[in-house]
């Protein structure tokens, strides 16, 4: 056993209505690479944020190097050698690199010496990176890196990373792990948060394993099959989804040289987009975050109009043509941002079904909303999705993420539409809910709907799609088909090799 | 028409105080946006100021005690701005016009008994030769010294936010809150102070009116003075030379209004007096169509309720 570095003791903290953590105890060694994983709600975040000083546990102690170690705010982590890299990124769009990461130090030099120092960390790490440019120009790549620069300049004993490499592609992967294995072989210990497997088991050591709040194991991951610790993770045994072969059928949707100008000053404009989807197909498109999903999802659903010819279903252009009408010839869509874009935060799970259901259920006659029909068609959704909620009165804003994504989900697929375009179906979904929602994409597809799912997690790509294409700045690649596609193409496709011969039999 | 009547040292010596007022709150809340927050009380505080300023000076006698007694109106104004937006989450345009209205109410009740009265005149800065230099003398150096602190205050503004860590922090509190908060950051501390230096600023803002410019107290005196200061902050989109530049450019069109009116020109005032605002809907509308790199400079964070989770 190496010497230990931070130690937990039976840390506790409760939220009204949720005990996040129980008794939880381990040790981090010095230069250990310590995985920390758990489904969505396990109590990863908050266990971390004691750590990160930013909650304050209700009871329990920690032991840094010996010493007793109650973090009252972040910049006390700081002092003490604990840095984290953040999730959803802690970075301001409008401030420069430097700025982005003198902000999170304690005392950090004049910025032109600040900019000197990151050109040097940068580079000592592979990770080069421009002090003066703005954060909001970056790619999720780059960004991800000024998060982790900014650590790295106060030379952390315990650097924290959560889910580091969510919006990463494979080939920034492999960068982020040797820097990672060259830190830790310095005496840099890491405590890394994931539920990606494959990662956990390549690169850590040791793993802690949460399941609602409690530590259910320590073990050594590369002892384990990813199998083995999935199960641990969710308490069950998973089954994959199940994709029977079938035929490929009429063309449904058709995209054709579709380019877009993003009114967003950070957004990513469309370049000459055509594509097919057939009845019975799940298309996948794949890409880093920002390189054109939201904009593609945008114009598919009718909320962005473009040329009529543009965007055909059925043989019949639609691309003039908004959300409504669109939904009324059977083509839905679900985006990413559940709150807000996809359902009305302050409104009920009832209402909320009306707002995209109204025509095709016929929920409103004459301009007057049937209440009782409209009730039972969220309950109907409730009860086949699995929502867990006391009841469709409730506000949308108070279901947890992965149960407002069933919902949501649950109420585009019930349509019974013949195109449905989802974007991060599974996105900040568990293990459990995530394989459900594949289940029913898998299952109207095997109805002879088709469907696109626009993801940036390739192995959900991988498990559901068909054929596979993937965007780079706003253009897209030709589709292939996804059987027999290897992790390094799909890479190379995401990173931009647009110009990489289509493999053959497209037409299987 | 007869424009050779209008002495241009003499306008540009008017557009100077003109311009100092609505400067003065302008770059008050300049700063109060670039932390986040947007408060539309600014005319409520600087008739708080002007009014209550014009109270102190009369009966201490001296100016300068006006302006503390102006500034800390307009502070605690703002303070009760800064409880309902910060402490009790209400909704900040909500807020910031009651406190509008709020103020012009109770300044014209405080202010019954101060109608009619002169103030102690406030004494013009001897700057010796320099005001001897013809044309520039008169129109740049024959001034009371609040109209050069003025400027002073916006290099200083300019200097904090773009050069101190603290500027840093404030920019980055208003341009990502989430952000700043998990880094650690006093997302409510930070807006507070923020808050309570453009109700200060306001409120020095009211009192140039009420002790130096006009110089009198009259209910409602600043006449929308306030909301000139708010189309100011986004006329510059967010950066304060521009504000100054924006405040003489305004200040000029109220000067010049007078001035042609004055030598009789037949074109009705209210197309000058509207033209502020019509410059700032024009500004608006280019920020908000994306091609202007200053839609990068508003804050992102703006008039967007700040809930800590956890």
């Amino acid at each position: 056993m190496r010497q230990p570095l931070l130690r937990l003791d039976g840390l506790t903290k409760a939220y009204p209505g949720v005990l996040a953590n129980d008794d939880i105890s381990f040790e981090i060694g010095i230069g250990q690479m310590h995985a920390l994983l758990g489904e969505n709600g396990a109590g990863k975040s908050t266990l971390v944020k004691m750590i990160y000083g930013l909650v304050k546990p209700d009871r329990g102690t920690m032991t840094l190097r010996g010493a007793d170690y109650a973090p009252a705010q972040p910049s006390e982590a700081r002092r003490n050698g604990v840095a984290m890299v953040f999730q959803h990124f802690s970075l301001f769009d409008a401030l420069d690199v430097a700025e982005n990461v003198a902000l999170g130090m304690e005392n950090p030099p004049p910025l032109r010496d600040l900019a000197r120092r990151i050109r040097e960390v940068s580079t000592a790490y592979g990770l080069p990176l421009d002090p003066n440019r703005l954060v909001g120009d970056l790619s999720a790549g780059e960004r991800q890196r000024v998060e982790i620069v900014r650590c790295l300049l106060q030379e952390p004993k315990l650097l924290i990373m959560d889910e580091p490499t969510s919006v990463l592609t494979p080939q920034e992967v492999e960068v982020l792990f040797r820097t990672l294995r060259q830190l830790s072989a310095e005496g840099t210990a890491i405590l890394y948060i994931s539920h990606k497997l494959d990662e956990i088991r390549a690169l850590c050591d040791e793993a802690t394993i949460l399941r609602g709040g409690r530590k259910v194991a320590t073990c050594d991951p590369r002892e384990k099959s990813a199998r083995e610790l999935a199960e641990l993770m969710v308490g069950q045994v998973l089954t994959p989804p199940e994709r029977p072969a079938k035929p490929k059928g009429a063309a449904l949707l058709q995209v054709r040289n579709l380019s877009l100008t993003s009114n967003n000053p950070f957004g990513t404009s469309l370049k000459d987009i055509s594509f097919t989807l057939h009845a019975g197909e799940v298309l996948g498109i794949a890409g880093v975050a920002g390189n054109g999903q939201d904009e593609l999802l945008l114009v598919l659903s009718g909320e962005v109009p473009t040329g009529a010819d543009q965007v055909q279903l059925k043989g019949a252009p639609i691309g003039h043509l908004g959300p409504n009408a669109r939904r009324k010839r059977g083509l839905v869509a679900a985006p990413e941002e559940r709150l807000g874009h996809a359902a009305a935060p302050d409104m009920s799970l009832t209402e909320n079904a009306l707002l995209s259901a109204a025509q095709r259920k016929r929920l409103a006659r004459s301009g007057f909303i049937d209440w009782k029909a409209t009730d039972r068609f969220a309950r109907e959704i409730i009860a086949k999705f699995d929502v867990r909620t006391p009841g469709p009165d409730v506000l949308a804003r108070a279901l947890s993420g992965g149960n407002l994504q069933k919902f949501v989900i649950g109420r585009e697929i019930e349509l019974a539409p013949d195109v449905i375009v989802v974007n991060q179906p599974t996105w900040g979904v568990d293990a459990a809910a995530a394989s459900f929602i594949r289940q029913a994409l898998l299952d109207m597809a095997n109805r002879g709907a088709g469907v696109v799912v626009i993801s940036q997690d390739l192995d959900e790509l991988l498990e559901l799609a068909d054929s596979f294409a993937a965007l780079n700045e706003g253009r897209m690649t030709p589709v292939r088909p996804a059987k027999g596609l290897s992790v390094d193409e799909i890479g190379l496709m995401m990173g931009g090799a647009h110009d990489m011969t289509p493999a053959q039999g497209v037409s299987a | 028409m007869i424009l050779g009547s209008i002495n241009p040292a003499v306008l540009m010596a008017a557009l100077m105080v003109a311009a100092t007022p609505i400067l003065l709150a302008a770059i008050g809340e300049l700063v109060v946006e670039k932390a986040g927050v947007l408060n539309l009380g600014v005319e409520g505080m600087m008739i708080m100021g002007a009014c209550l300023g014009f109270i102190v000076a009369v009966n201490t006698g001296s100016p300068v005690l006006g302006f503390v007694g102006a500034a800390c109106a307009g502070m605690a104004l703002s303070l009760l701005f800064a409880l309902l937006t910060q402490a009790l989450m209400t909704n900040q345009v909500a807020s910031g016009l009651a406190l509008t209205l709020f103020g012009l109410g109770l300044t014209a009740l405080l202010g019954q008994r101060y109608v009619g009265i002169t103030p102690p005149r406030t004494p013009k800065l001897d700057l010796g030769p320099l005001s001897e230099i013809p044309f520039l003398g008169r129109a740049l150096f024959s001034h009371d010294i609040v109209v050069y602190l003025t400027i002073a205050l916006v290099a200083a503004v300019w200097w904090f936010l773009n050069y101190s860590r603290a500027g840093m922090i404030l920019r980055a509190v208003g341009e990502n809150h989430d952000a700043a908060h998990a880094l650690g950051y006093h997302v409510r501390r930070v807006r507070v102070f923020a808050i309570m230096f453009g109700g200060a600023c306001a409120g020095l803002g009211g009192a140039y009116l009420s002790l130096i410019r006009v110089p009198q107290w009259t209910e409602g005196m600043t006449v929308g003075a306030g909301w000139i200061a708010l189309a100011l902050v986004v006329f510059a989109s967010w950066r304060p030379w521009r504000a100054l530049a924006g405040a003489y450019l305004f200040g000029g069109v109220v000067v010049l209004q007078l001035n042609l009116q004055a030598a009789g020109v037949k074109i009705p005032v209210e197309y000058l007096s509207m033209s502020p605002y019509l410059i700032t809907i024009f500004v608006l509308v280019l920020i908000s169509s994306g091609k202007a790199r200053g839609s990068l400079n508003a804050p992102g964070s703006l008039n967007r309720p700040f809930h800590a989770s956890d």
